[in-house]
C-alpha cells in the first residue's frame, strides 16, 4: 500500500508540474489555439488507459496460466481503472471536439476505438458481476479480457480505414519541442496516478476475496461410525 | 480429423432435426430486412446505398439467436459433459461447432441476399473489379460468417450456463465484431454499387481475413478453458 | 461414541480385502464451490471389479464426489489416481476408460436414441458398435422420435445404453434408480449387475443400491463417516440418522 501512496504523490506532483508547464510555459497550439492545451490532459489519459488495459491482459494470461486468485483481483482492478480512464478520455474528447469541430462527437478513429474499448471492458466487468463461483469468474473473465484485448489493434485499423474515406485524419500536428516536455511529464504523472489507483483497487479486490470467497479451512474429519453389534464380515474389528 | 468431421456432422444433424427452428430464424432475418427499409423511407437510391449494412445487421442480430441455441442444445440435458468425458477434444469440439455455425450463417445469408436484391434494388449480376459480383459476394459472406462464428461460438459457450445469457452474449459479441462487421458491410456495399474500387475492396477483404485468422486461432485455444468445470 | 480416535474402515479393511489392481485411489480429496465444501477429506481405494456404493442424504456431497472421481469436475485439494496414474497427466486416456451416468442424462434432445448412441460410440472409438443390439439389451425400441419425447424411465435405459456402448472399464452411476417405477428399478438393477468392470454407484436408495455392491462409503454433510461392506450400509445409515432423529424430538 505504501507503493500506492508513493506513486499517487509522485503522480500528482508530476501532473501539477506538467499541467502547469502546459498551461503557462508552452506556446499555444498552432492549429487549435488555446483549446489545444487539453492535449496535456488528453494524451496522458489515453496512454494510461492503454497501459492499464495491458496490465489487465497480462493479469488475464497469468490467471489462466496459474489459476491463482491474485490475478483475478488484478483483472478486476485494472479493468475497472481502465474503464474509468477510457470514460474520462471520451469526456475530454467531447470537450475538445465541441470548440474544434462544433460537435461533441466525431467518428475520429482514436475516439471511436476508445468508445469500443469502453464497451468491451465494461462488459468484462459486467460478466464478472454475474459469475458467483470465484474460480469460474477468474477463468471466464480472463478469457473475455484476452479476446477483447486482441481486438484493440484490429478495431483501430478498421475504424481508421473506414473513417479515412470521409475526412482527413484529425491527428494532432507533430509536437514542437516546447510542448514535448510538459507532455512527457504529464504522461508519467497520469500513468503513476493510474498505477496507484490499480494497486489500491487490487488491494481492495484481494481483501474482498479473502473476506467473501477465500477457501474456508477444511472441516475436521468427524468421528467414524462404528458398527459394533455386527462385526464386518471380511474386515477387522475397530480397536478402541 | 475424423473426430472433427464426426462432431461437425453431429452439430448439423441436430439443426436438421430441429429445422423448424432454423426456418423461424430465417423468417426473423427476413423480417428485419423488411423493417430496416422503414428506417430510411421509400427512397430507393438511399436504400440501395445502405443495402450492405442492412444485410449484415440482419445477419448479426439473427446470429446471436443461432449461436445461443447452438450451446443450448449442449447444456439443456448436459450433453456437453457426455462429450467431454467420451472423450472429445475441446479444440475439435470448438472447430466443429464454429464451422457448423459459420455454415448456418452462410445459409442464412443465402436466404437474405435474394431479399436484399428484391427489396433494395441492388446490382448482383455483371462483372465488377475483375470478377463476377455474385462470386465476390460469396467470398465476403464466407469470410464475414466465419468472423461472426468464431468469437460467437466461444462466447455462446461462455454464457450458456449463466443467468443473464440472453443479454450477455450480444453484449460481449457486438462490440468485439465491430471490425468484422465494418469490413463486411464496406465490402458488400462496394460490390453491389455500380462501380467498385478494387484496391479498397481488397483491403476490406484482407481485414476480414485478418480478423478470421486471429479469432479462429485465439478462440480455439481458449475454448477448452471455457467448458471445463 | 468412544473418545478414542476412530480408525477408518477402508484402512482396516485393506489388509483382508482381495488384492487386485487399484483402479481408483483418492487421498484427502476435497472440492469447494466458493466458500462451501461440497465434499472434503475423502479417502477411497477401489480395486478392479469391485462394486462400490457411495451413499448419503441429499446434499451430502456424494454426487459431487462421484463427478470428481469421474474427472467431470476437478478437485480443489487432494490427490486422485485413476488406473494408477494422475488423470490430469493424460485426461483423454483416463476418460476413454471410464463412463459416467450423470443425474442429468446427457443427451441431445433433438436426436433419436440411435443418433445419440452413434455419437458416443464413434467418440469412444467403436464406430462398428451394434447399436440395435445395445438398444435391445436395455429394452428400448429403435424408434425415430427424438429423445425429447422419452419418459424418464426410457431416458435412464438409454443412459445405461450410452454407458454400455462406450465399453468402459470403470463405470460411475449417479442415482441410477431416481424417478423410476418399481419395474423400471428392477430392470435397471439387472442391467447394472450385467455391467462388466468396476462400478461405483452414488445413491440415497440404500437398500436397493447396496444389493448391487460389495463395499460402501457413507457421506454425511460432505465428509466421509463410514467405510465397510455394503451389506452393513443400512446400519451405518441408521447410525448417522439417529442423532438427527433424536434431535428432532425423541422419536421412538
Amino acid at each position: 500500500m505504501k507503493s500506492a501512496y508513493l506513486l499517487l504523490v509522485l503522480g500528482l506532483a508530476l501532473i501539477v508540474v506538467g499541467h502547469g508547464m502546459g498551461l503557462f510555459v508552452a506556446p499555444s497550439e498552432a492549429a487549435m489555439g488555446e483549446t489545444g492545451r487539453i492535449l496535456y490532459v488528453h494524451v496522458p489519459t489515453a496512454w494510461t488507459a492503454m497501459v492499464v488495459f495491458t496490465i489487465a491482459f497480462v493479469a488475464a494470461l497469468g490467471g489462466l496460466w496459474t489459476g491463482r486468485m491474485g490475478w483475478d483481483a488484478l483483472i478486476e482492478a485494472s479493468a475497472e481503472v481502465g474503464v474509468v480512464f477510457t470514460a474520462l478520455l471520451l469526456v475530454q474528447g467531447a470537450v475538445w471536439a465541441k470548440p474544434t469541430w462544433g460537435v461533441y462527437w466525431t467518428w475520429d478513429p482514436r475516439l471511436t476505438t476508445s468508445a469500443i474499448l469502453l464497451v468491451l471492458f465494461g462488459v468484462v466487468l459486467l460478466l464478472r458481476h454475474v459469475i458467483e463461483v470465484p474460480e469460474r469468474r477468474l477463468t471466464l473473465s480472463a478469457v473475455a479480457t484476452i479476446v477483447a484485448f486482441a481486438d484493440v489493434p484490429i478495431v483501430y485499423f478498421s475504424v481508421r480505414w473506414w473513417n479515412s474515406l470521409h475526412q482527413a485524419q484529425s491527428t494532432p500536428q507533430t509536437v514542437s519541442k516546447l510542448m514535448w516536455q510538459p507532455l512527457v511529464i504529464s504522461i508519467f504523472g497520469t500513468m503513476f496516478l493510474g498505477l496507484a489507483l490499480v494497486i489500491a483497487r487490487w488491494r481492495i479486490a484481494r481483501e474482498h476475496y479473502e473476506r467473501e470467497d477465500a477457501a474456508p479451512d477444511l472441516p475436521d474429519l468427524p468421528d467414524q461410525i462404528e458398527l459394533s453389534d455386527e462385526p464386518a464380515s471380511g474386515g477387522q474389528e475397530v480397536r478402541g | 480429423m475424423s473426430e472433427l468431421l464426426h462432431l461437425f456432422r453431429k452439430d448439423l444433424l441436430i439443426e436438421w432435426r430441429s429445422r423448424s427452428h432454423g426456418f423461424a430464424l430465417a423468417c426473423f432475418a427476413l423480417t428485419l430486412l423488411l423493417l430496416f427499409s422503414f428506417a430510411i423511407g421509400p427512397d430507393t437510391k438511399t436504400m440501395s446505398l445502405h443495402a450492405g449494412a442492412y444485410l449484415w445487421m440482419s445477419l448479426l442480430l439473427s446470429s446471436t439467436l443461432l449461436l445461443a441455441r447452438s450451446f443450448q442444445v449442449e447444456v439443456e440435458d448436459g450433453a456437453i459433459e457426455t462429450l467431454i468425458l467420451a472423450p472429445a477434444s475441446a479444440t475439435r469440439m470448438f472447430y466443429a461447432k464454429a464451422l457448423a455455425n459459420a455454415v448456418q450463417l452462410a445459409i442464412l445469408a443465402a436466404v437474405a441476399v435474394p431479399a436484399v436484391y428484391a427489396l433494395y434494388g441492388v446490382q448482383l449480376h455483371g462483372e465488377v473489379g475483375g470478377g463476377h459480383r455474385l462470386g465476390q459476394l460469396v467470398s465476403v459472406v464466407a469470410l464475414g460468417a466465419a468472423g461472426l462464428a468464431a468469437p460467437g461460438t466461444l462466447y455462446a459457450a461462455l454464457t450458456a450456463r449463466l443467468h443473464a445469457r440472453q443479454l450477455l452474449l450480444p453484449l460481449l459479441l457486438f462490440p468485439l465484431v465491430v471490425p468484422c462487421l465494418l469490413a463486411a458491410v464496406k465490402a458488400t456495399t462496394l460490390i453491389v454499387r455500380p462501380s467498385l474500387s478494387e484496391a479498397e475492396f481488397t483491403s476490406w477483404l484482407a481485414l476480414l481475413a485478418c480478423f478470421d485468422v486471429l479469432y479462429w486461432s485465439v478462440c480455439g485455444i481458449l475454448f477448452g478453458r471455457v467448458i471445463e468445470q | 461414541m468412544s473418545g478414542t480416535p476412530a480408525i477408518s474402515r477402508s484402512e482396516a479393511g485393506d489388509a483382508s480385502a482381495p488384492s487386485g489392481e487399484v483402479v481408483v485411489e483418492a487421498r484427502g480429496l476435497s472440492r469447494r464451490f466458493g466458500k462451501r465444501w461440497a465434499f472434503a477429506r475423502v479417502d477411497l481405494t477401489v480395486r478392479r471389479s469391485e462394486r462400490w456404493l457411495i451413499l448419503g442424504a441429499n446434499g451430502s456431497g456424494k454426487t459431487t464426489l462421484l463427478r470428481a472421481l469421474a474427472t467431470a469436475i476437478s478437485p480443489s485439494l487432494g490427490r486422485l489416481r485413476l488406473f494408477g496414474q494422475d488423470p490430469r497427466e493424460d485426461l483423454a486416456a483416463a476418460r476413454r476408460r471410464l463412463a459416467l451416468l450423470s443425474h442429468r442424462t446427457g443427451f441431445y434432445e433433438d436426436l433419436t436414441a440411435r443418433d445419440n448412441l452413434r455419437v458416443l460410440a464413434r467418440l469412444a472409438g467403436h464406430p462398428d458398435a451394434d447399436l440395435g443390439a445395445v438398444l435391445d439389451r436395455v429394452g428400448l425400441e429403435d424408434r425415430p422420435d427424438p429423445v425429447r419425447a422419452f419418459s424418464m424411465g426410457m431416458r435412464k435405459r438409454l443412459a445405461l445404453a450410452a454407458v454400455i456402448v462406450q465399453r468402459p472399464e470403470l463405470v460411475f452411476l449417479d442415482e441410477p434408480f431416481a424417478a423410476l417405477d418399481p419395474a423400471g428399478m428392477e430392470d435397471v438393477a439387472a442391467l447394472v449387475r450385467g455391467l462388466e468392470g468396476t462400478v461405483i454407484v452414488a445413491s440415497h436408495q440404500v437398500e436397493r443400491a447396496a444389493a448391487l455392491c460389495d463395499r460402501a462409503l457413507l457421506m454425511d454433510a460432505g465428509l466421509p463417516r463410514w467405510t465397510g461392506p455394503a451389506h452393513q450400509a443400512w446400519m451405518a445409515w441408521k447410525a448417522v440418522q439417529a442423532p438427527l432423529a433424536a434431535a428432532a424430538g425423541g422419536a421412538p
